[in-house]
């Protein structure tokens, strides 16, 4: 990871809201995070708080209707990915862009082959003619670590178990050599020791082809393990964001502390029951007019039913959206 | 696949035995007497032995027997012979209509174009018309083109064809003359014009089966499709940058088309049992017209064949459709 190079993402007040019949949902508020070549940013959170939605709105992955990316730029390559073409958008999306989705079982087309599927994008988006195609799809395939791949590109993705149809899904993300790999919880559907598998094959993949991943996951040991930096979101905000040495060490929002107590330890007492954040995480109607996690905060002062915290910095790469983090109020000490 | 298929073939055989037999049964307790059209004044000696002529005087399990030798054995032997000019048969005794009292099947081959040519064509047409729909409907759910869609399906769907049939009946031949009413079996298309009358006498029939038969396939296509939009790998399909057609019609229409290419297939058999009710609005007297007035006239021997000939295109076409669905879907083996 290179610091200070220039970012290769860089989303700035991303907004979307999806329109249902209960009215608007605004699943993400006002994101912002940038990309450097070659770092992995993990992004926390628990399920609702916008991770997915996030990074789909960047590509254009989200159905519209009734998804509407509001506002906000995603600069990729020199263009924003919100106003440019869908032609361009498409070019981008598989191409330098890759993705892997959660459930490995249900992500592939059950009727089409996998060496298919896998060639598709090739020939779209490197020109490759059937031959060499098919050549580079064993390639990548045994690159992700399937045996006797020239034979199992003829293979129908339900004669694959999950965990290497998992490995199938990242030979198609890498098909093309992507500058940004998205992963969206990529393990959460495997069992532990198929996740270790692909947490592995995942870090050796990245040191040897060099490209910047964006990991989501609610898995914070998965974090811990493989991340450079982490940003953690709740109610489609981003409410801490931070080096994940710091993370751990140093988390400054009530959210990252109260993630970071429900990780059950292994030495505890066996009686003792998993830690649970108490509540639901919101869903939002309008656009937040409030710190999104007062419900459930510990600390929870008179200033967060009235103001959305800004993020503030706690130190290089650090900051946080807690008014606790506001070094101007802490001095004021009026909230206390 | 072949091993499957043969011993699904092989079983058949029993299912279809045990059908005719139940068809035999039914039609042997039902209530009528194929000699009522016959003027009162025969007396009843005679009466009687008009009624050992046509074999009614044996058992039922020799009339049974009878009937399974002449139509698996017999008649294919004539079928053979009128083909290749051999002399298989040698005269064997053929199924012979009551009313008639000539071959059911040189009836059937008489009437066998007229449904092919009507009812078929509906099929096809219906099909045609309904792939589309359901696919841009389900695309565009909820759009004014599917809105549209759902409610002229509706229509078509619950609208019984003897009264669409007689509405466009009223309205072009009555009304307007475009179209003539009666569908003229004696018409040969032999030149540009003749064609054009087949096309004009086919044009209204077609139509009325043609709507009824789109609008249930198109729901189910509707249905189908928007199953699988939904469906996670579609989502990877777009994520790899497939432009839209790619994703719709290839990786979507492909897993949406297993359920309705059953569907399809298993309508197929109602083609060749022909449209009872719209072959009578037109007067095309195809073989759905063919097993109403045997029915009618107590004609057996025909009803029998009919009946047992549909449900022989059923079994087969059962088993088409289970074919077809191992070799769309790879998930599906057979062996």
């Amino acid at each position: 990871m290179a610091d200070g190079a220039a970012p290769i993402l860089d989303v700035q007040g991303l907004n979307t809201v999806f329109h249902t019949r209960g009215g608007e949902v605004h699943a993400v508020n006002d994101v912002s995070f940038s990309l450097k070549p070659g770092e992995l940013l993990g992004v926390v959170g628990e399920s609702g708080s916008g991770k997915s939605v996030t990074m789909m709105s960047l590509i254009g992955l989200l159905p519209t209707p009734p998804a509407e990316v509001r506002n906000g730029r995603v600069m990729f390559a020199g263009q924003d990915l919100l106003t440019t073409d869908a032609e361009t958008l498409r070019n981008i999306r598989g191409g330098d862009i890759g993705f892997i989705f959660q459930d490995p079982m249900t992500s592939l087309n059950p009727v089409f082959t996998v060496g298919m599927q896998i060639m598709e994008p090739l020939r779209k988006h490197m020109g490759l003619r059937k031959r060499a195609a098919k050549a580079r799809a064993a390639e990548l395939l045994d690159l992700v670590g399937i045996p006797d791949a020239m034979a199992r590109l003829d293979d129908y993705p339900h004669q694959f178990s999950g965990g290497m149809r998992q490995r199938v899904m990242i030979a198609i993300a890498l098909a093309c050599d992507p500058k940004v790999l998205i992963a969206d919880e990529p393990t959460t559907a495997l069992d532990v020791t198929i996740q270790a598998q692909i947490l592995e094959l995942m870090k050796e993949l990245r040191t040897k082809l060099g490209m910047a991943v964006i990991w989501i996951t609610h898995d914070l040991g998965v974090i811990a393990g493989i991340a450079d930096r982490v940003i953690v979101m709740y109610g489609g905000q981003i409410v801490e964001h931070a080096p994940v040495r710091d993370l751990f060490s140093n988390p400054q929002h009530p959210y990252t502390e109260a993630l970071l107590t429900t990780i059950p330890t292994v030495t505890g007492a066996r009686s003792k029951r998993l830690t649970v954040i108490e509540g639901q995480p919101p869903i939002l109607g309008a656009p937040p007019e409030a710190c999104p996690f007062r419900e459930r905060c510990k600390y929870r002062f008179e200033i967060c039913d009235r103001m959305v915290p800004a993020r503030y910095p706690i130190s290089d790469g650090h900051d946080a959206a807690c008014f606790r983090a506001d070094t101007a109020l802490r001095k004021d000490k009026s909230y206390a | 696949m072949l091993t499957y298929s043969i011993r699904r073939l092989i079983l058949a055989i029993p299912t279809l035995l045990f059908i005719a037999l139940i068809i035999f049964l039914l039609l042997l307790l039902a209530p009528g007497d194929p000699l009522a059209n016959m003027p009162l004044t025969i007396p009843p000696e005679v009466r009687e032995k008009m009624r050992e002529a046509l074999g009614l005087g044996e058992a039922w399990y020799i009339r049974f027997g009878l009937f399974l030798w002449q139509f698996f054995i017999v008649e294919p032997q004539y079928m053979i012979d009128a083909m290749f000019g051999t002399d298989l048969a040698d005269g064997a005794q053929r199924i012979i209509s009551f009313q008639s009292r000539s071959p059911v099947f040189d009836t059937i081959g008489e009437r066998m174009p007229q449904t092919l040519w009507v009812v078929g064509m509906s099929y096809v047409v219906g099909v045609l018309i309904a792939l589309p729909i359901g696919i841009i409907s389900a695309y565009k759910q909820y759009s004014i083109f599917d809105q549209l869609g759902t409610l002229i399906s509706m229509i078509g769907f619950s609208v019984p064809t003897f009264f669409t049939g007689v509405v466009l009946i009223l309205v072009f031949s009555v009304n307007l003359g475009w179209f003539p009413s009666i569908y003229d079996t004696q018409l040969r298309v032999t030149d540009w014009d003749s064609f054009v009358a087949q096309m004009r006498q086919m044009a209204m029939p077609v139509f009325v089966l043609a709507l009824f038969n789109a609008s249930q396939i198109s729901r189910y296509m509707r249905a189908s499709m928007l199953d699988n939009l939904g469906q996670d790998y579609v989502r990877t399909a777009r994520a790899k940058g497939m432009t839209e057609k790619v994703v719709v019609l290839k990786h979507v229409l492909r897993n949406s088309m297993i359920p309705v290419i059953t569907v399809i297939a298993l309508g197929v058999p109602q083609v060749f049992g022909g449209a009872i009710i719209t072959e009578q609005v037109f007067k095309v007297n195809g073989l759905g017209q063919l097993l109403i007035t045997a029915i009618q006239g107590n004609d057996i021997p025909m009803v029998m064949t009919l009946t047992f000939m549909f449900a022989i295109l059923i079994v087969l076409f059962n088993l088409i459709a289970d074919i077809l669905y191992g070799v769309l879907d790879p998930r599906i083996r057979y062996d």
